[in-house]
């Protein structure tokens, strides 16, 4: 089976955030592979052995994400492709992702597509369906189980906390939530394979892309943090009198009651 | 320049969704004037919701009703979709950030070639054209967004676009509109409802949040109470989820939902990063812990330290008091 992860570098869910000339700080920052995604690799890596064939993890981004897709690697994936788009482009946005993914699975037999279901830094969840749609393949978001025999699949999504079964065929893209699996961590054996797996870079110009062809169709003008939240008011006594205070200023107050 | 502003509504369980009115308001916004068309799509006769649309602001309403569009799947809502899109042309659609709006959104945006401004909180009218507020790192930070080129395609997040009032003088007309729909290629086999009371952790207004320190799935239960108290919803951090006391779909933080709620109340929690990612942007919070070194209590409204097995049960005692006597 031709099985294919779509993987992003983001920040450590742990980081604070900060803001220097109008751009998130990231001197410093930790960078992982986004959780959404950790739990794709892992599945296809899961259907890998279960089902044969090969797991390779594809990246848009630039030379720094590297690192996290040594990771993948040294999880269990076979190959992983960075599109690095460093020198060619300045902005993009979901559009333009889309559009450089579906030039190279244009050329790429996939029989499933594995990504996370968001991105915890732009939080959008749009490259994974919009993909599927210009693939013409189908895709059921926000999976935590799934198991294929033959053509069909079966997989339990979670629908806002409740469990829908979906019932389909290859290929398909999936989006992956958390309660799939638990990811592994890479083992020192793991590490040292991966050293020497391929890694292979490709340019927008490889996929016979211009700029022009993916040019963005929105815009960030700004980016800022919210107010900070100033500490409120600890109510004292006794749990009895502290419950009725509560009440009363939750009523009076700040009237949600 | 006035602008027709298409809206996509939602229902669940033969209800609309709240969301679907904010999505009005903000399409009323947009219109600058021009129409707000509201679309419903199901099975059976959709007039009556059709006929709520309007009432919400809406100036007509176009249904889609087909047996094939009962339950949601991707192909048979885009098809839907896409038919009054074509019959229409609006220069904009809005639908709410929910599951369904996550799921077809993308889809329908890729189809169009537009672009997609998901999960906006906020509009306001800038320079050249309307500028889209939303929030990134799972809201430790926000982002301003406009549209470079083609339609301006958003979906809002639950509860924090104003609904206008409802009307009930207001009428306009209901058309329907027939869709062929085919060549579904995910089919919904069951569905296994885990939520309880129905209702749902985006759309909640109160939230009760359990952490680590409910100790079990049976500490769950006074929460639980409160929330249904309240008619709120249940929530958790992921060291409660973690250590197997609930389901992860109830888990708030950045992996995992992220809330904004009027009243959060946070029973056990800490208050890791990643959890107050999750709901640090709800309007009002409480913590309830015993700790009263907690970090959760830095970005607490009110905080109460002591043992939530005794502060909970009397607080849902209180409301309840509160609500027999109001």
């Amino acid at each position: 089976m031709n099985i294919y992860v779509l993987l992003k570098r983001t920040f450590d869910t742990e980081e604070k955030i900060s803001i220097s000339n109008g751009k998130i700080e990231d001197e410093g920052a930790e960078y992982i592979i986004n959780p959404y995604d950790e739990y794709a690799v892992e599945e296809a890596i899961n259907l890998k052995d279960a089902h044969g064939g090969e797991v390779t993890v594809v990246t848009v981004g630039d030379e720094e994400a590297e690192k996290q897709l040594r990771t993948a690697l040294a999880m269990g994936a076979d190959k992983s492709v960075l599109i690095n788009t460093e020198d060619d482009l300045e902005e993009g946005d979901q559009y333009t992702t889309v559009r450089i993914l579906e030039a190279y699975f244009k050329e790429n037999e996939p029989d499933i597509i594995l990504a996370g279901n968001v991105a915890i830094d732009e939080a959008s969840g749009q490259v994974g369906p919009r993909l599927a749609e210009r693939l013409d393949i189908p895709f059921v978001t926000t999976i935590t189980d799934i198991s294929i025999d033959g053509e069909t699949v079966n997989i339990e999504r979670d629908v806002e906390g409740d469990v829908e079964k979906v019932e389909t065929t290859l290929p398909l893209l999936v989006t992956c939530q958390q309660g799939l699996n638990e990811p592994r961590y890479p083992s020192l054996p793991g590490i040292m394979k991966a050293k020497k797996k391929p890694l292979e870079e490709i340019e927008i110009d490889d996929l016979d892309l211009e700029e022009d062809d993916v040019e963005a169709k929105t815009k960030t003008l700004e980016i800022f943090l919210p107010p900070e939240k100033q500490a409120g008011k600890i109510i004292e006594g006794e749990p009895d009198e502290q419950v009725k205070e509560l009440v009363s200023l939750l009523k009076n107050e700040s009237k949600v009651l | 320049m006035s602008k027709n502003i298409l809206v996509i509504a939602e229902a669940k369980e033969g209800e609309l969704r709240n969301v679907s009115f904010e999505a009005i308001a903000l399409g009323k916004t947009l219109s600058e004037g021009g129409e707000v068309v509201a679309t419903i799509c199901g099975e059976g006769d959709l007039n009556s919701m059709a006929e709520e649309l309007i009432k919400y602001g809406a100036d007509r309403a176009v249904t889609v009703a087909n047996a094939e569009l009962k339950t949601y799947t991707p192909e048979g809502f885009t098809q839907a979709y896409k038919a009054v899109i074509d019959q229409e042309s609006p220069d904009g659609i809005v639908m709410g950030h929910t599951s369904i709006g996550k799921d077809v959104t993308p889809k329908l945006a890729s189809q169009l070639e537009t672009g997609l401004i998901s999960d906006v909180t906020e509009v306001e009218e800038g320079d050249d054209g309307f500028v889209f507020t939303r929030p990134i790192y799972s809201g430790k930070a926000f982002e301003k967004k406009v549209v470079t080129e083609g339609i301006t395609f958003v979906t809002i997040r639950p509860n924090n676009i104003a609904a206008l009032e409802k009307d009930d003088s207001r009428s306009g007309d209901v058309s329907s509109l027939d869709v062929d729909v085919q060549n579904i290629r995910t089919i919904i086999k069951e569905v296994i409802r885990k939520t309880s009371e129905g209702v749902d952790l985006s759309e909640a207004k109160v939230i009760v949040a359990g952490g680590r320190a409910v100790k079990g799935p049976e500490g769950f239960e006074p929460l639980q109470e409160l929330a249904d108290e309240l008619g709120g919803a249940v929530g958790a951090s992921r060291a409660a989820c973690d250590a197997g006391y609930c389901d992860y779909s109830l888990q708030i933080g950045q992996t995992g939902k992220v809330v904004t709620p009027d009243l959060y109340i946070a029973c056990g929690i800490s208050g890791a990063i990643q959890h107050l990612a999750g709901m640090s942007n709800s309007k009002v919070i409480v913590a309830i812990n015993k700790d009263p070194e907690s970090n959760i209590f830095s970005i607490a409204d009110y905080g109460l330290v002591g043992d939530i097995f005794e502060i909970v049960p009397k607080l849902t005692e209180e409301i309840r008091n509160m609500k027999v006597n109001a």
